[in-house]
């Protein structure tokens, strides 16, 4: 009796512990790979490291070159724009595609895979092909001048003020269908006894969006801002195939920065000292939404 | 003691294991050299090593002009899982060499006589305190001029040798409808034509003092502002898309017609040939006005690896197949750069091919041969890159001639 | 949701539907338009790409391209094109993808199902390492690989990809799972079923649309990643991104543009038929899971 109580008790406690221990795993490579190699890279950052890891202090050095350098300046500042105008135009675009496809589209099963279909190549592959597209002399406007309008002018890719832009372009392009995926996913998961109950009432078509249907998107949107926010401050392969950061310097982003700085310039220090910068922004911007999301579920 | 050589320490077990046992008869070789012709080329290579019964690992990784090849061999060494053979080029050479990271290859040079056939220049860069850490597979010259044959004759014009005929020229060109130059506007095309145009503008001396021992004095001189001035008649003459265009479509413009020049490395004549065009026939090529004495140049070598203190018979024999001139013909001839001895034969050459080796030969000798700013042959990866920022951005119309002196001796003084 | 179907559909007169058919069409044009110039010049002699307009149908077709991109291109020394290196890709891909996708069900299942203290702090921890860049991970991942003597090698990838999966698979099941009704598990316990007999049998049978989800996700992700597979990878080991960049990107050699388009849609093509084959199950799996709250 003794024996079988403490194997129903092991059992017990067991089941107790398997969760946790089937979590560890995890939890212990993320906590190495991810957050160990933060803390590495925070060290770095203090240290004169130039073609490898080096371990001499320099304190705040390559933080204040860092803040001394405009081509930071220039890659901070196009991110602030990249990301906003991407996450809106992402969010806008497909918002609209998905309620545009909510409203019983025949062929849906063919157009939805033709919205979605470039979240799935990469920029390695498409990249030669939008830099053409974008080329004034070989791209749209040149097909368009041989089309017979001559005044369509698209030379943005060209022009130091505008070269940013094109990269939203062809980011949206990359992900918006794929927005649109959750948008679309959000709209079928609508209770549609709510909605009958508010046309009863004689809603119109545009109150109901606006009151009811929107507004119970919001994990919608909320999903999507994690996904594509992750998306823009990753942004690099697109910079590199585009434009590789030109013209001159305009369209350099933190993550080709610190690529630039940590692999072709041989000043891994600097490189190291943007990376931390760069995280601290995200965990501004992420813990916060974070914590209101976790939170909020209880 | 230097970082690196901690960690070869702390891996060195795992290397030895992985790398040494696993492959006893092999040489790893890690290049960018993946285009049909250089890559046919490297062939070569490896069928003479396969012929002494030596195995070759093949490790392609393009991109950058070697910048991505650079980025895997450092996750390479910080792994202890460093390849046996890497190419590399210029200031990288002597970084790695300065780590302690290569193989001392004195042996093998005395053995095959390295020192009386390579130029002196070139040595500055395989060789780090007095050894040799790397073998010198070519040198290709940055300071000319392609040309289209047929325009320039349309349009009365002889090859320019002075900068106020070049300058003509382009005007001539412009009145006729072409446009006079064809440009990529990417960062170190940019840094192309400057260095040529800055070695027209103050000549060696103020070449070397500005871009090789970066003096300040001459980094913000009236020279330098004269030169960034001559940029901005070079931007003058190019096309309305310059801007992110690949050097090769720039080729292709010349090609066609739709250009009359130019200003690119030696590797551009690949294009011409592999276009069906004949040089001296369809196309021209002549040094930038003003620099026809110099030379200018970057030379692609391959660095051993130290794996275990001393140099392997598998590393000595490549080292000594790179060097032996039957190989350094043939890479060359296809490649479009020449030998880096200077006793090859030039037999096999064509009339571009005979003249860069004709000039480099004049210019190791008058001691005009220098290394080149753009490609990372006269100052280290990050002064190099900060003067790419300024002359870019003075290129876009960022900066006006005199700023952009100023800031290119500030931005020197930042990244040293 | 249908409102269309509703009153509202009569009254939604002919024009408006045309518009709506329009806009939908304009946007499949722009989707498509990228892919339409990689086809185009992918079918077309060399000469006509840098001769003249890049837009335009090829006056000769020809496949030749295709034939050397798959077995006769330059990759490295020999003319191998890009087929050998396509099995590197899945060997590094599918073992990769599968576990990432178990522990991530496994960890979706433990946080919603099986919450402890600090479950929410574990959770907030596994996804802000989605948002870690690459770039800074490479040089201590290189010295970590090294260690662990995977440098080099498929299983170092596969490590590498596993691990920095971890945080986007967690999510999705989380999402999911959370929605499960949780009545349902606790009415297995007390039958006694245990922690992966309930997973097993009352969680997985109803998780199709969420390891759909999962992944297309890991799948995309991992097939196109080319910093990890240049860095960590060995002559033999190198996946498909890495020759297409060895393909496409030489610095100073002839660029053959139409074989490089060639290749760049080969390349692409195990993903797209993917998102084409799985992408049904896409909507649904979001729609069940990740963006309900």
């Amino acid at each position: 009796m003794a024996e079988a109580a403490t194997d129903v008790d092991m059992r017990t406690r067991l089941q107790e512990w398997l969760p946790r221990l089937v979590l560890s795993p995890s939890l212990a490579l993320v906590l190495f790979f991810v957050y160990g190699f933060i803390l590495f890279t925070i060290y770095l950052s203090f240290t004169d490291s130039r073609i490898l890891p080096s371990f001499g202090m320099v304190g705040w050095e390559n933080y204040s070159k860092l803040f001394r350098l405009r081509h930071w300046e220039i890659a901070v500042t196009n991110l602030a724009i990249f990301a906003t105008l991407y996450i809106v135009i992402c969010s806008l675009i497909g918002l609209l595609l998905a309620i545009l496809l909510d409203q019983k589209i025949r062929g849906e099963g063919f157009i939805r895979p033709i919205f979605l279909y470039p979240m799935a190549l990469s920029f390695i592959v498409t990249g030669t092909a939008w830099k053409w597209m974008l080329d004034p002399g070989i791209g749209l406007e040149n097909t368009m001048h041989l089309w017979g309008w001559e005044s369509f002018a698209f030379d943005w890719i060209k022009n130091r003020d505008f070269a940013i832009y094109t990269v939203v372009l062809a980011a949206v392009w990359q992900s918006s269908g794929f927005t649109m995926a959750m948008f679309l996913a959000g709209l079928r998961g609508i209770d549609n006894e709510i909605l009958k109950a508010a046309q009863m009432d004689g809603a119109s078509t545009w109150q109901l969006y606006r009151r009811i249907i929107i507004p119970q998107l919001r994990p919608a949107f909320l999903s999507a801002f994690v996904i594509l926010s992750h998306l823009a401050i990753k942004s690099y392969d697109l910079v590199i195939a585009l434009t590789g950061g030109g013209p001159g310097r305009a369209t350099e982003l933190p993550a080709t920065f610190m690529y630039s700085y940590t692999f072709s310039r041989n000043q891994m220090g600097i490189g190291a000292s943007s990376a931390v910068i760069m995280l601290m922004t995200i965990a501004a911007i992420m813990v916060p939404y974070l914590y209101a999301e976790l939170k909020e579920r209880k | 003691m230097s970082a690196l050589k901690t960690i070869l320490k702390a891996t060195a077990a795992t290397v030895i294991v992985s790398a040494s046992a696993a492959y006893a008869e092999d040489v790893e070789v890690l290049h960018w050299w993946t285009s049909g012709g250089e890559a046919a080329a490297l062939n070569v290579l490896k069928q003479d090593l396969e012929g002494q019964g030596i195995g070759w690992q093949d490790m392609p990784v393009a991109g950058g002009g070697g910048e991505q090849a650079m980025t895997v061999l450092r996750a390479r060494v910080t792994a202890g899982n460093a390849p046996t053979a890497v190419q590399m080029l210029g200031f990288d050479i002597l970084d790695w060499g300065n780590e302690g990271a290569l193989a001392d290859l004195n042996a093998v040079a005395a053995d095959q006589g390295w020192d009386a056939v390579v130029p002196d220049a070139l040595k500055s860069f395989a060789k780090v305190d007095g050894k040799w850490v790397s073998a010198p597979v070519n040198v290709h010259s940055t300071n000319w001029v392609w040309a289209n044959k047929s325009v320039l004759d349309a349009n009365g014009i002889a090859p320019p040798q002075t900068w106020e005929e070049f300058e003509a020229a382009l005007a001539t060109l412009k009145e006729a409808g072409v446009t006079p130059i064809a440009h990529g506007g990417q960062a170190w095309q940019d840094a192309t034509v400057f260095d040529a145009v800055a070695m027209s503008a103050g000549g060696p001396d103020f070449y070397k003092s500005a871009f090789i021992d970066l003096d300040a004095e001459a980094l913000g001189s009236d020279t330098m502002v004269e030169a960034f001035r001559r940029m901005e008649v070079i931007r003058a003459n190019v096309d309305e898309n310059f801007s992110g265009r690949d050097w090769n479509l720039a080729t292709a413009m010349v090609i066609n017609g739709e250009a009359g020049f130019q200003m690119m490395g030696d590797w551009a004549k690949g294009e011409f040939l592999n276009a069906g065009k004949v040089p001296g026939e369809d196309f021209l090529c002549f040094r930038f006005p003003g620099t026809q004495s110099q030379v200018t140049f970057n030379a692609d070598q391959f660095a051993m690896f130290d794996q275990g203190g001393v140099v392997s018979d598998q590393q000595a024999a490549l080292a000594s197949a790179i060097l032996s001139p039957s190989f350094q013909s043939a890479f060359n001839v296809v490649k479009g750069s020449v030998p880096a001895r200077t006793d090859v034969s030039d037999e096999a050459f064509d009339a571009c091919g005979k003249q860069g080796m004709k000039d480099l030969a004049a210019a190791a000798s008058s001691g005009n041969l220098f290394g080149s700013m753009a490609h990372g042959h006269a100052n280290p990866a990050a002064v190099k890159n900060a003067m790419y920022d300024v002359i870019t951005a003075h290129f876009n119309g960022e900066y006006d001639a005199a700023t952009a002196a100023e800031e290119l001796a500030t931005a020197v003084e930042i990244a040293q | 949701m249908s409102i269309a179907s509703s009153e509202n559909a009569v009254s939604t007169n002919r024009v408006a539907r045309t518009f709506v058919y329009l806009v939908l069409l304009l946007f499949a044009l722009f989707y498509l338009l990228p892919l339409f110039i990689m086809l185009v010049n992918s079918v077309k002699p060399l000469s006509e790409i840098t001769g003249g307009n890049m837009i335009a149908m090829p006056e000769v077709w020809t496949l030749d391209p295709w034939r050397a991109a798959w077995s006769s291109a330059q990759i490295g020394v020999e003319p191998t094109g890009l087929r050998p290196y396509f099995i590197n890709s899945i060997i590094m891909a599918v073992p990769a993808v599968v576990l990432s996708t178990i522990f991530g069900a496994l960890n979706g299942y433990v946080l919603t199902k099986w919450q402890f203290r600090g479950h929410n702090i574990v959770f907030g921890l596994l996804l802000f390492s989605c948002f870690i860049p690459f770039q800074i991970v490479l040089i201590p991942m290189a010295q970590s690989l090294g260690v662990l003597g995977l440098a080099g090698s498929t299983p170092g990838l596969i490590l590498v990809h596993f691990v920095y999966g971890i945080g986007f698979t967690t999510l999705y099941f989380r999402n999911y799972y959370a929605a499960f009704p949780t009545e349902l598990v606790r009415a297995a316990q007390i039958d006694g079923a245990g922690f992966f007999r309930i997973f097993w049998r009352i969680l997985l049978p109803s998780s199709g649309p969420i390891i759909a989800v999962s992944f297309i996700w890991q799948f995309t992700n991992i097939w196109n990643d080319f910093l990890f597979g240049a860095s960590f990878a060995d002559a033999d080991s190198q996946p498909m991104t890495v020759a297409l960049n060895n393909l496409v990107s030489s610095s100073t050699g002839v660029k053959e543009y139409n074989v490089h388009f060639a290749g760049a849609i080969m390349a692409a093509l195990p993903t797209l038929l993917v998102y084409i084959v799985a992408g049904r199950y896409f909507v649904r799996g979001l729609m069940a899971g990740s963006v309900k709250g």
